[in-house]
């Protein structure tokens, strides 16, 4: 029961941390709740699909089509998290301009909330499909399902309790700081998800992995642990990470970076 | 290079034993067919000599991979449970859903010489280790 609830909270951690970084980045937008939701609701409909499809051994997602899928559904994510950091660095901008010009509300569009909806989607679906087969698993083995049962929704419901924890801790960030914390997050985030999809295109002999472990950070900070998964879904730590996995962190915070300030180079 | 067939077909004639060599015929077509285009086919789906791992019995055969540094190599990881697996790597960044009776693979490659752990994210008690040994002639 215990093994259960670790893997559960394993999967589950990941899409809940996301969630409560772009729930937190898109404060203050109206209908965010509704969007997040619908993402929810679509990535758990994809992760029953890709689960269903990597579990049938004649599929296209058997293999090289699970690692591009999944490196795919990555990079779509730091796209949305790419496009949700530059929309709010402008957004920003204008909402004290206006604010200080005639202190009226600035519309939010939808932009932003499309970003929400497809991030909350992909991290669903990625984290899910994995969930849903490896309940499946234990369901088929029989024996004592009942109790990996109760596991499987402690599992869940740390994890979920994880995601609520460092939601209400963003929240407590003074509204001055805010922004700029969440933006951060996002940067790092999106930094660590593109090095994933590095290590995926390489798997599938898509990319070379210009060497593997560059460097061993093992001994200081073990991916295992605790702290080391959870620096892994925040900020991409990896212990022993590939130098394609290296540039594509590199490259996505400098891109999003450049991206974020190009305005303001401008504007001088 | 001697063939050995087994024999499996009907015993419409009784197979012939020469002195110092024994040969076993299969007369059923189908059956030599068959195993004509598995031969074939196995040889055709990976690159010579792709190291295979399987699962079998909640345990990776084997649980310790050697491959050559400096190379890059396709493994074929094999489940012959009647549960999903999904093989993971932290050290090599590898991550793949084997499905129940189901076959994939992936690239590892070229690497240092080391020991690169994995193991099944689905039963954490499976692990295993890909040792990459310096190629011959190297040291």
């Amino acid at each position: 029961m215990l093994a259960t609830a670790i893997i559960l909270f394993r999967e589950v951690l990941e899409a809940a941390l996301i969630i409560a970084i772009v729930l937190g980045a898109s404060r203050g937008i109206a209908h965010r709740g509704r969007w997040v939701s619908g993402g929810v609701g679509i990535g758990l409909l994809g992760a029953a699909g890709v689960a269903y499809l990597a579990s049938t051994a004649s599929s296209l997602l058997s293999g090289d089509g699970q690692a591009l899928l999944n490196a795919g559904i990555l990079l779509t994510a730091v796209g949305m998290l790419t496009w949700h950091n530059v929309w709010m660095a402008s957004h920003a901008r204008e909402l004290r301009a206006e604010l200080n010009a005639v202190g009226a509300e600035v519309g939010a569009g939808s932009k932003p909330l499309t970003a929400l909806l497809l991030v909350t989607a992909m991290a669903v679906m990625r984290e899910g499909s994995e969930a849903v087969l490896f309940l499946w698993a234990i369901a088929a083995g029989g024996g004592e399902s009942s109790s990996m049962g109760v596991g499987a929704l402690v599992g869940i419901a740390i994890g979920v309790l994880a995601g609520v924890l460092l939601y209400r801790g963003l929240l407590r960030i003074p509204v001055r700081h805010f922004f700029s914390v969440t933006s951060w997050l996002i940067l790092f985030l999106a930094a660590g998800l593109s090095a994933q999809a590095a290590g995926f295109l390489n798997q599938a002999g898509w990319l070379p992995a210009l060497g593997h472990g560059i460097w061993n950070t093992s001994r200081w900070l073990d991916q295992n642990s605790l702290s080391g998964q959870l620096l892994h879904i925040l900020v991409g730590y990896t212990a022993r990470p590939s130098g394609i996995q290296i540039v594509f962190y590199l490259a996505t915070l400098l891109v999003i970076l450049a991206l974020m300030y190009r305005p303001r180079w401008r504007s001088m | 290079m001697r063939m050995i067939i087994i024999y499996d077909g009907p015993m419409h004639v009784k197979p012939k034993i020469k002195a110092r060599e024994i040969m076993v015929l299969a007369f059923h077509k189908r059956n030599v067919l068959a195993m004509f285009a598995g031969v074939c086919l196995s040889g055709m789906a990976l690159a010579d000599g792709a190291p295979v791992i399987t699962i079998h019995n909640a345990r990776f055969e084997p649980d310790e991979l050697v491959i050559a540094q400096g190379v890059r190599t396709q493994v074929l990881i094999r489940n012959q449970d009647a549960i999903p697996a999904e093989f993971e790597s932290y050290d090599l960044s590898r991550e793949v859903v084997v499905p129940a009776h189901g076959e994939v693979s992936f690239f590892v490659g070229p690497a240092e010489a080391g020991r690169y752990e994995f193991f099944n994210d689905f039963n954490r008690d499976m692990k295993g280790v890909v040792v990459v040994k310096p190629a011959a002639g190297e040291r």
